[in-house]
């Protein structure tokens, strides 16, 4: 259940990569829509905390083009509600994310996001 | 008005070969919660984050004490099995929790960077060698859940160290702690650092156990 509000929020930490370490990309991905109760106070009190621009090339990669390329200054309820069910109701079930600056993949396994790093890749 | 406890008779003895089962450190963690339950939901947290969520109860009743769809609840283990246990956790009590296996927050910064308005931790805080708790990390299973090494403070330390870049304003940390690891020292290294510390839950029993709550300056 890799929803795309913490896919959002998930960078590459692998040593040393610090360019192009967010987002992640998706590939061979299981998508499941799965309904959230919908709570659109919430989704306007979250838009501050979000990367627009990496959440619409998610949702667009992902099939999803009902979110605008830049962010409106201000949300209609059918934006919002647009923006829920990208944020709160897709998620990636198996699959993988790779970082786009060094290459490393993170595989998505029975909705668990595998963040691990072998320690040589880790960065102290 | 009480919340009731999440319930976990869905994990089983297999899952507790590898994945900490609750105990009184879990509960006095949701008493803690349960205390401060009209003040966090008065406060209307954003983004909460527990480290080593093992098998969700804590995430869990946060998730649920805050309401669906309210905040993002995003749980972290370095325990594959703890990870599934708390989503399937979550499942059981009609919620939904966001399980990333990882270690600590790693792949959270820094995109989480002071965004974290409530954390919680329930730290592998017993006393062992240096041996053990590295070795226990590193096998990525259930020993990893309490072996602390010295003090049973060396994961906790890691945390406390990036606590100021972690918190939001007025952000929270809710930890979990035994009278080995000293909480008076704790508190007073974190106060010289400019937070608030309250210490919450305090219970005799054999671990002498305590709930701290660490507050960042609003």
């Amino acid at each position: 259940m890799v929803r795309l509000i913490t896919h959002n929020m998930l960078a590459c930490h692998v040593k040393n990569c610090t360019k192009d370490n967010f987002p992640l990309a998706f590939s061979d991905v299981e998508l499941v829509i799965r309904p959230a109760p919908e709570n659109l106070e919430f989704i306007n009190r979250f838009l501050p905390k979000l990367d627009w621009k990496a959440l619409v090339d998610t949702a667009r990669s992902l099939g999803d083009t009902t979110l605008p390329e830049t962010m409106p200054e201000s949300f209609t309820e059918d934006e919002l509600r647009a923006l829920h069910h990208v944020l709160m109701e897709m998620h990636v079930e198996e699959g993988n994310m790779t970082c786009r600056g060094c290459g490393h993949v993170y595989p998505i396994s029975n909705g668990i996001p595998n963040m691990l790093l072998a320690e040589h890749e880790v960065g102290r | 008005m009480s919340l009731p406890t999440p319930q976990i008779a869905h994990l089983t003895e297999d899952d507790y070969e590898h994945v900490y089962e609750p105990a009184e450190d879990s509960f006095i963690l949701l008493d803690a919660l349960e205390a401060d339950a009209e003040e966090l939901r008065h406060a209307k947290p954003i983004i909460c984050v527990e480290i080593g969520s093992g098998s969700g109860i804590a995430s869990t009743f946060l998730s649920n004490l805050l309401g669906a769809s309210s905040s993002l609840v995003i749980s972290t283990d370095i325990n594959h099995y703890a990870c599934q246990a708390t989503a399937r956790t979550a499942q059981a009590n009609d919620t939904t929790l966001n399980p990333v296996l990882c270690n600590l927050v790693d792949p959270l910064m820094p995109r989480l960077e002071n965004k974290i308005d409530i954390l919680l931790f329930n730290p592998p805080y017993v006393p062992t060698d240096l041996n053990e708790m590295e070795n226990t990390q590193s096998l990525r299973d259930i020993g990893g859940a309490w072996a602390g090494g010295n003090e049973g403070m060396v994961v906790t330390n890691v945390v406390l160290e990036q606590l100021p870049r972690l918190l939001s304003p007025g952000g929270r940390l809710y930890l979990v702690a035994v009278a080995q690891n000293k909480p008076t020292v704790i508190a007073d290294q974190l106060l010289a650092r400019g937070l608030l510390v309250k210490v919450l839950q305090r219970r005799a029993g054999r671990e002498r156990l305590h709930v701290m709550r660490v507050t960042a300056p609003a």
